[in-house]
């Protein structure tokens, strides 16, 4: 079985503009996205530019517009597209490099921002202390969901105000920052929420629920993001009444 | 070209790189350190890991329980002071990952929370579901995040480390974004670029696993060690060679043949254990070797079925039931359903052997340091000597802490008592890699790299698959050393600068060549059968202390054959014994292989 494949290419050093380029691929029924783009590099044209690794949909590398859609490239099968056809382009929001690689720093700027590493309840704990908090099987349900993000970008792809205002720090982040704050042995929530409740933070969020629907992981950073509206609501009620800085 | 310095350099982002860079910038704050990795580091190969990291820690426990199931599962060609090392250092690492923030599964209780890993006798596996090597990567990540002084250069393809009188001096890297060369000076560099299991059509591995590291080092006149053993993992989704956790069996899945019968009771793991009982180092919780070796025995003896073009066996996990393998197993349920359109719920997963783990590496000594002065390698490019002849499952997520963590304090105290090298020599060296490059840019026509990189993948299957002979590993490595030869006019239609991916694959299957003619001479000259190491020749089938308890060097010549050296190993702590399973263990009596 045969398939046409259309891409978006951009080669930079060619032409300033984008131009859609189509190849013939061959498929069965287990054929991905990925497998196909693998096929066109290595049996038809060695400049398509693309990033990939895992192949089971963990290392977050190749997302992309897949007839409009955020996707990865490589959970997502030939098959299911025989009707419809196959149009592959960059990632939406982000800046093209080549081809389908976007630049990524924005998407990385906004993770580092939030603070996303466990910020200890005692600042003196130290290396060397040797047990393991304690920590329920209820306590890590809370944010096991949201710790659970592989950081592909498709839910800044699907997010209308990351595509207005790429200051806008997202839904990954937020869930990020989420995450932590949910976490019983985090003691940082004080330290994040001047970054969710800015202007840039949470509050941007319009609330239109693609990035749930796209997430590959089944993450939910709708949720994160609307829990963490509420978070971020008490804590200004607690700042405006003195109770916390 | 751009040129930069830094204290330490460490190539690769994945768990030991990571690892190693918090380490370093712990025990020195002062020093600035750069992260160099061909992707953002989150995409490194650790995300895939799935079942757990291990580390004695229940009351009934020992260290040396660790050492002995480590030490046989190796088939007694680990280095047991690195293993008694290991093994006192793996607790407080999977503490110090817990403190960072890692999501370790728990007991009601809220304490940690451990499994049954294959080859090992007591429950020591700590996990988060069967996604430990993602949550690992990504805590390391979030965590390195906090030290101003770990700078990252992601998506910076490393070309060649510059050493100066056998010391380290930096290395030579490619900008992919840009295509810019950049001159990295150091003072301590750290291969954390895990492992090669690329060079093999069918495997587990990333695109990225490329053994980059192994090559850079081993061209530098490092000896890559017991390179000959190639782990196997028995479940690999077929087609694709996705994995799917050896979790899956110590948490009670059973392994069947065509005729539903659990074959591996045939293979020296036996009795049978009852459904749902699974019971260490028995059936189904034996080591990786002997499970890929015993699907080799089925396929021959036509009690395998067929998925689409493979020959399969069976993973049942249909009595543990839905919620069960939600909490425990959910990551593979998803790759099943995906994949292979199965609900391991409903139905028996179709699984093969895939080349999963590069046994051998980088030779260190015991502190991670290789023969040359202030380069360190740590994680699965390395080989400190802890896995030998085979790997016990759940060993290497701890072993790229325990040795990431050490090697990045060795590079630290190296790099407080050392200077800079001179400019000038280093610009010589990276001119000369300039000119390399410009070469093969500038040539306009010869054979693609796409041929070769089939070729390879294709000959390393025959010659240097599960059971292997002195004929088919002859024609192997006749056909590398071949691909060698033509790789020195390989051509590359892409000319661009940005992002240009063909010029990275092709370095890729350079290095492989290299890699793949020690993996596959260190393979003919072992003439036995040790680990994952199984020959058919007479006079080969069975292990051999009296002239094979070494390991193998082999040693880049350029252009020429590589050539090998025998090295003694550490029996210091347990002297050779039978490898015994199942029953087999207790009685003393060994398993003799298949019937």
């Amino acid at each position: 079985m045969e398939l046409e494949v259309t891409i978006q290419r951009y080669l930079p050093e060619q032409s300033s503009e984008p131009f859609n380029q189509s190849y013939t691929v061959p498929y069965d029924t287990s054929t991905s996205v990925l497998d196909a783009l693998t096929y066109i590099k290595e049996e038809l044209d060695p400049t398509l530019s693309y990033r990939w690794s895992c192949r089971m949909a963990i290392c977050g590398s190749c997302g992309i517009m897949l007839n409009g859609k955020p996707m990865l490239g490589c959970n997502v099968f030939l098959r299911d597209y025989v009707q419809t056809g196959m149009l592959i382009e960059p990632m939406a929001h982000f800046p093209v490099e080549r081809d389908l690689i976007i630049d990524m720093e924005s998407f990385l700027t906004h993770l580092e921002a939030v603070k996303p590493y466990l910020i200890s309840k005692d600042s003196k704990e130290s290396v060397q202390s040797f047990d393991p908090h304690n920590q329920t099987p209820r306590q890590l349900d809370k944010y096991q969901q949201f710790s659970s993000c592989i950081n592909c970008g498709l839910c800044y792809s699907a997010c209308p105000q990351f595509g207005l205002n790429p200051e806008f720090i997202g839904p990954a982040a937020l869930t990020l920052a989420h995450r932590y704050n949910l976490d019983n042995r985090d003691a940082g929530q004080a330290e994040r929420m001047p970054m969710i409740n800015s202007e840039e933070g949470a509050w941007s969020c319009t609330f239109v629920g693609y990035c749930s629907e796209v997430c590959p992981k089944s993450v939910d950073p709708a949720a994160a993001v609307n829990q963490s509206k509420v978070t971020s609501a008490t804590d200004l009620i607690f700042s405006l009444l003195g109770g916390r800085s | 070209m751009q040129q930069s310095d830094f204290d330490i350099l460490v190539v690769g982002g994945g768990g030991a790189g990571l690892r190693a860079s918090i380490a370093a910038a712990e025990k020195s704050p002062h020093l600035n350190i750069g992260l160099v990795s061909k992707v953002y580091p989150m995409r490194s190969h650790t995300v895939a890991a799935e079942g757990g990291a291990a580390a004695v820690t229940l009351e009934k426990d020992s260290f040396q329980a660790h050492i002995e199931d480590t030490v046989m599962g190796s088939d007694w060609l680990a280095e047991q002071g690195v293993v008694d090392y290991f093994v006192r250092h793996a607790y407080q690492e999977l503490v110090q990952m817990e403190h960072w923030g890692c999501p370790w599964s728990r007991k009601e209780d809220g304490t940690i929370q451990v499994r049954r890993f294959g080859g090992m006798k007591v429950e020591r596996t700590w996990f988060a579901a069967d996604k430990t090597g993602f949550h690992m990567l990504h805590t390391l990540y979030q965590t390195s995040l906090k030290y101003s002084q770990i700078q990252r250069l992601d998506e910076f393809f490393v070309l060649d480390l510059l050493v100066v009188d056998a010391a380290v001096a930096g290395v030579i890297a490619i900008e992919v974004a840009t295509g810019e060369l950049h001159l990295l000076r150091a003072k301590s560099v750290i291969l954390a670029t895990g492992g090669a299991g690329r060079l093999f059509r069918f495997n587990t591995n990333g695109g990225i696993v490329t053994g980059d590291g192994m090559a850079l080092a081993y061209r530098k006149g490092v000896a890559l060690r017991d390179m000959e053993f190639v782990q196997y993992h028995p479940t690999g989704l077929p087609g694709s060679g996705i994995l799917i956790t050896e979790a899956s069996r110590g948490e009670g899945g059973i392994m069947v043949n065509k005729d539903g019968y659990r074959y591996l009771q045939d293979y020296g793991l036996g009795p049978e254990t009852p459904l749902g009982k699974p019971e260490n180092k028995y059936m189904e919780l034996g080591p990786r070797d002997k499970l890929s070796q015993a699907f080799w025995q089925e396929q021959q003896a036509g009690r395998t079925g067929k998925y689409g073009d493979s020959d399969v066996v069976y993973l049942d996990l249909r009595h543990l039931g839905e919620k069960y393998l939600q909490e425990r197993l959910p990551f593979i349920s998803e790759l099943a359903k995906a994949f292979v359109n199965i609900d391991p719920a409903k139905e028996p997963i179709p699984v093969r052997p895939a080349v999963h783990y590069t046994m051998g590496g980088i030779m260190t000594d015991a502190k991670s340091e290789t023969s040359i002065k202030g380069l360190y390698a740590a994680g699965e490019c390395a080989s400190v000597g802890l896995h030998g002849a085979n790997r016990l499952g759940s060993n290497s997520l701890t072993e790229l802490l325990v040795f990431g963590r050490l090697a990045g304090e060795q590079a630290a105290e190296n790099a407080d008592n050392k200077d800079f090298a001179a400019l000038p020599t280093l610009q010589e060296q990276a001119k000369l890699v300039q000119k390399q490059l410009a070469t093969l840019n500038d040539r306009t026509s010869g054979e693609s790299w796409v041929e070769i990189k089939k070729e390879l993948l294709k000959t390393m299957e025959e010659g240097c698959g599960i059971y292997r002979t002195q004929a088919g590993m002859e024609e192997t490595l006749q056909t590398i050393r071949e691909l060698r030869k033509r790789y020195q006019s390989v051509h590359i239609q892409d000319k661009s600068k940005v992002y240009n991916t063909e010029f990275f694959m092709c370095l890729e299957v350079g290095f492989g060549l290299d890699i793949a003619e020690a993996t596959c001479l260190g393979a003919l000259e072992r003439k036995e059968s040790r680990g994952a190491h199984q020959r058919l020749d007479e006079g080969c089938t069975s292990r051999n202390d009296q002239d094979f308890l070494q390991h193998s060097l082999v040693y880049y010549q350029g252009k020429e054959a590589a050539r090998l050296e025998w090295q003694a190993v550490d029996t210091s702590i347990l002297p050779p014994a039978e490898r015994a399973y199942g029953d087999a263990a207790k009685s003393g009596e060994a398993a003799k292989g298949a019937k």
